[in-house]
């Protein structure tokens, strides 16, 4: 597997008061750590958003606590800590025809940078590279 | 003002009587001449030389819905097509529609109700109605406009929808009354007030006649003060014939036509017959029906017959507003709506799990359905538009279904309650 590739957890989650905490209480029940995530919402329910230390025994517990969850490649590119960095990495994958459908961004201890979800990962490792960027690899995180 | 006053002053035991024969008579002939009254009625053990009181026709089978499903389209008409002048049609459920037929008298009797219905809630040849029921395979429009001219009223086929035009032509028109289901009316309200007209100043309304629907006291005294006309219920469904039975100026709740429809109320728990005055479901007997006859006929609706003479001089007995269903069909805006239906389109979507829950309430003057249905794992998308997607595809096979629209909230598998006996999966919160 690309070392670039990195695995997310996206965890199904009710839009209501304590529903976060309940799906939280179970990560920690499972020792699950995050290093980062993001949450989505709509109305009803919402989507969290999470890159664990194990992500497939991460799922292999979480399913057997009953939780929706899902596994989604995704990849991450170093951002430099100054004004213009979103630009550079966005217009590499635009110039490319590479769609990014949701990003957040996270600051590790040896790496900050912004997970990126697209339709296609491998051409958008391709693209950054070229462009001269760096990708996260999922050791780093 | 009555329209018929030999039947409808007729003393209470002139007119047992008279059902008695109308009921004896009726029997005979299915038996003798029907075969699927004649193997009904064997099958039940019984003959027409059982029937000889009033009591009696509790020998006789119930019918039900169902019957009228399973025997789609005229395996229940009784009479031959030659006769037949009119069909109307339901949708019904599940996808079985229901069909009923008429005869020229039978549409004879039903206009001739709504004459007497239509004079009880005070209308007279001076007045023009406004039909804003449904014309067409719907009972509602076609029934109030026959019986509204049978009076000599001025008749407004309005039909239903295009609303701003309906409340221009009741200007334009003077309309003194107009017929219409209650959640219409609230919408013609609301709409009024957004075109800047005061109701009470600018429109001749007098009377509302409203049916088709649950609606309480509560919304009466709201659509009275509102609109200065008086709220008259009626009542009737296509098994009758379509509606019928109005209130009189007194509200008292709908008369009924006795020569036309016997009524009975059953206990729904032991399916005892109530004395009068006690609530309980609703079976209907058409006495003069030719060619659908409903014999015991088990509305599912509650309500209270009352058979005590009504301050407006006429003696046919009178049924309470209906107060409820003794099956689990739920009228929402107007719309029959069985949680069967609803489960039966839910599960025919692959993403869709085994829980649901349909929460029913009342949002200003509207009635709202939530539907929740938890969506199986694999079916779950890190991507939020994907997620909204497969709601808006539940919500539109959901209203291609039921024809009304309805809110889908998407839930997490063991988010819903589960049932250990009977499921409850309905959650109505509107008062009636």
């Amino acid at each position: 597997m690309n070392a670039n590739i990195i695995t997310q957890l996206s965890i199904f989650v009710n839009n209501a008061p304590g529903s976060l905490a309940k799906t939280a209480k179970v990560l920690e029940e499972c020792g699950i750590n995050m290093k980062a995530c993001n949450l989505a919402e709509s109305t009803e329910f919402g989507i969290l958003r999470a890159i664990v230390d194990n992500p497939d025994e991460a799922i292999a517990k979480l399913q057997a606590k009953n939780i929706i969850v899902k596994k989604t490649d995704i990849i991450g590119v170093r951002i430099a800590d100054v004004p213009g960095a979103l630009f550079g990495a966005s217009q590499a994958l635009g110039v490319a025809g590479i769609n990014i459908e949701y990003g957040y961004a996270f600051t590790g201890k040896n790496v900050q940078g912004l997970f990126m979800r697209v339709d296609s990962p491998e051409k958008a490792i391709d693209a950054l590279t070229k462009a001269g960027l760096e990708l996260v690899k999922a050791a780093e995180i | 003002m009555m329209w018929n006053p030999r039947i409808e002053t007729m003393p209470l035991d002139q007119i047992k009587e008279m059902q008695r024969v109308q009921l004896k008579k009726l029997v005979n002939n299915l038996y003798s001449f029907n075969k699927f009254y004649h193997d009904r009625m064997r099958a039940a053990n019984v003959s027409p030389l059982d029937i000889n009181t009033l009591e009696d026709i509790q020998k006789l089978p119930f019918m039900y819905k169902q019957d009228l499903r399973d025997n789609y389209p005229d395996k229940m008409f009784t009479v031959d097509k030659s006769e037949i002048v009119r069909y109307h049609m339901s949708s019904g459920t599940s996808g079985k529609p229901t069909c009923v037929a008429y005869t020229r008298n039978d549409l004879d009797y039903w206009t001739e109700a709504l004459a007497r219905s239509l004079t009880a809630a005070g209308l007279t040849a001076d007045d023009t109605l406004q039909v804003a029921y449904g014309y067409g395979l719907f009972t509602g429009g076609l029934g109030l406009h026959y019986g509204a001219e049978k009076i000599g009223a001025t008749v407004l086929p309005a039909g239903t929808g295009n609303t701003q035009r309906q409340l221009e032509m009741m200007q334009d028109l003077g309309c003194t009354a107009i017929a219409c289901t209650p959640s219409y009316l609230t919408h013609l309200i609301t709409t009024a007030k957004q075109m800047g007209i005061d109701w009470k100043r600018d429109m001749n309304l007098k009377k509302c006649i409203l049916g088709a629907e649950p609606w309480s006291e509560t919304m009466r005294a709201k659509f009275e003060a509102e609109t200065g006309a008086k709220c008259i219920d009626i009542y009737g469904t296509s098994e009758q014939a379509g509606p019928m039975f109005c209130e009189c100026e007194a509200q008292h709740g709908p008369h009924i036509c006795p020569d036309i429809m016997y009524v009975e109320i059953l206990d729904p728990e032991t399916g005892e017959v109530l004395e009068p005055g006690n609530k309980g479901e609703l079976v209907c007997t058409m006495l003069k029906k030719e060619a659908m006859p409903m014999i015991r006929y088990k509305m599912k609706d509650i309500t209270t017959l009352h058979e005590e003479p009504c301050e407006c001089g006429r003696t046919s007995p009178r049924i309470e507003r209906i107060t409820g269903r003794s099956d689990d069909m739920l009228i929402i805006r107007g719309i029959n709506v069985f949680p069967s239906q609803i489960e039966y389109t839910l599960m025919r979507i692959p993403q869709v799990g085994d829980q649901y829950m349909i929460n029913v309430s009342r949002e200003g003057d509207l009635d709202q359905m939530i539907i929740q249905v938890e969506i199986k794992p694999e079916a779950f998308s890190d991507k939020l538009e994907e997620m909204q997607m497969l709601r808006a595809f539940i919500e539109t096979e959901l209203k291609k279904y039921l024809n009304i629209a309805v809110t889908v909230e998407l839930k997490a598998p063991g988010e819903l309650p589960r049932f250990d006996g009977k499921a409850k999966r309905v959650i109505d919160t509107r008062v009636f």
